[in-house]
């Protein structure tokens, strides 16, 4: 998937040399390189540490899919495969993401003048078969995952402790907290650029 | 010793979206300003960030929170055309106001206000969210990032006409894009690893 210059963005929304889009983000010099060194440095790091390459790729495409974003989620289940995941597993993601499909941002807010703007919507649990597919650790990640990108409102430390509880570091979790947070951004850029390319 | 998680001292929770400044709590250990390495001093980009809780435990990761840090400087900071500073920062709070990160809101509904001196426009959008009416350059601008900020994504080709007749050029449209997509990543991080305290 790596473009003429080798940068993730560009090749996901086709941007060439020379064009219109290629101008206006070589305007943008240090936003353009350093989402290209935040893309590497969480899927390709000198140190894995804490996340392993398998969960990294597993919750990028999780959360592709959840964005319905399919030219990004391709990019991640290739990593995915590419990472030495099992067929079982990638097959757990793709249920998870079938299962966890939705629309944000909902949930609530500290009680006050803001509840009224309060939205319910899905707690992701992870099904008990997709579980058994993405083993303990992941199975967190996912639900943590599904919070952050749906209901980042709702997020309280209980959460950070089911984490620490399926085993993750709190190292781990500022790691896997940045993926989903980096995801996040690189989607709606993705999403945006392409957009304003073709209207 | 397993990692646990931190329990804030007693504080005030903000429960209305304010232009005050406000603290914020990590619900996870920081590293200690005395245990940086040049690597975590690197990932902090400026020294003086390593009085922040919240930089020294993203700096957990350093070599994710020295990238983080100079995307967000060249999307806000950059100077050369585009979108005015006020109107960036007009994208964030958007961004923040809808996701409902009100740490992240508080901050840059004062930069916004600051640059732009609206501060009554920019109070308006806190108080009453990213449907109230500002005037019709504004309010391309916040439904753009709106759009963009939804999951799955509602940007579309109707928000970059609009963008365009309210007077904004490409460069300028691509700033509201990084603008509102960097608040999607920011968010996530201060709702997810602490709180606000007033």
């Amino acid at each position: 998937m790596s473009g003429p210059h080798n940068d993730v963005i560009d090749a996901l929304v086709g941007i060439a040399p020379g064009t219109a889009l290629d101008a206006i983000r070589a305007r943008r010099p240090d936003a353009r390189t350093h989402a290209q060194t935040s893309y590497r440095a969480l899927f390709a790091p000198e140190d894995f540490g804490d996340v392993t390459a398998v969960e990294r790729f597993a919750v990028a495409r999780f959360i592709a899919g959840l964005h319905e974003a399919a030219d990004v989620a391709a990019l991640y289940a290739e990593g995915l495969a590419g990472s030495g995941a099992s067929a079982a597993l990638r097959a757990a993601v793709d249920a998870a993401i079938a299962e966890g499909r939705t629309q944000g941002p909902y949930g609530s807010f500290p009680p006050g003048p803001l509840s009224g703007e309060n939205t319910a919507g899905p707690v992701y649990r992870v099904g008990d078969e997709t579980g058994r597919g993405l083993g303990r650790r992941l199975a967190a990640a996912f639900e943590h995952t599904h919070m952050l990108i749906f209901h980042p409102r709702d997020a309280a430390a209980p959460a950070l402790q089911a984490l620490l509880d399926a085993g993750w570091s709190t190292t781990g979790i500022v790691t896997l907290s940045q993926l989903v947070a980096f995801l996040s951004f690189q989607i709606r850029v993705v999403a945006g650029l392409r957009t304003l390319a073709h209207a | 010793m397993a990692d646990t998680t931190l329990t804030p001292p007693a504080h005030t929770v903000p429960t209305a979206f304010t232009r005050d400044q406000l603290d914020w709590l990590p619900w996870l250990e920081p590293l200690a300003v005395e245990a940086l390495t040049e690597r975590h001093l690197a990932g902090l980009v400026d020294a003086a960030r390593a009085k922040s809780p919240y930089f020294r435990l993203l700096a957990r990761d350093p070599d994710v929170l020295g990238a983080r840090t100079r995307t967000d400087k060249d999307i806000f900071y950059n100077a050369d055309a585009g979108l005015p500073r006020a109107e960036r920062e007009l994208a964030a709070t958007a961004a923040s106001r809808f996701n409902g990160c009100i740490y992240c809101a508080s901050v840059h509904a004062r930069f916004a206000a600051t640059y732009s001196k609206r501060e009554a426009d920019v109070q308006r959008l806190l108080d009453g969210g990213t449907g109230v009416d500002l005037d019709e350059r504004w309010n391309a601008i916040v439904a753009a990032s709106v759009a963009l900020t939804a999951t799955p994504i509602a940007f579309g080709p109707q928000h970059v006409e609009r963008l365009r007749r309210a007077g904004l050029d490409d460069l300028a449209i691509a700033d509201v894009i990084h603008a509102a997509a960097f608040f999607n990543w920011a968010n996530r991080l201060m709702l997810s690893l602490g709180e606000p305290a007033a």
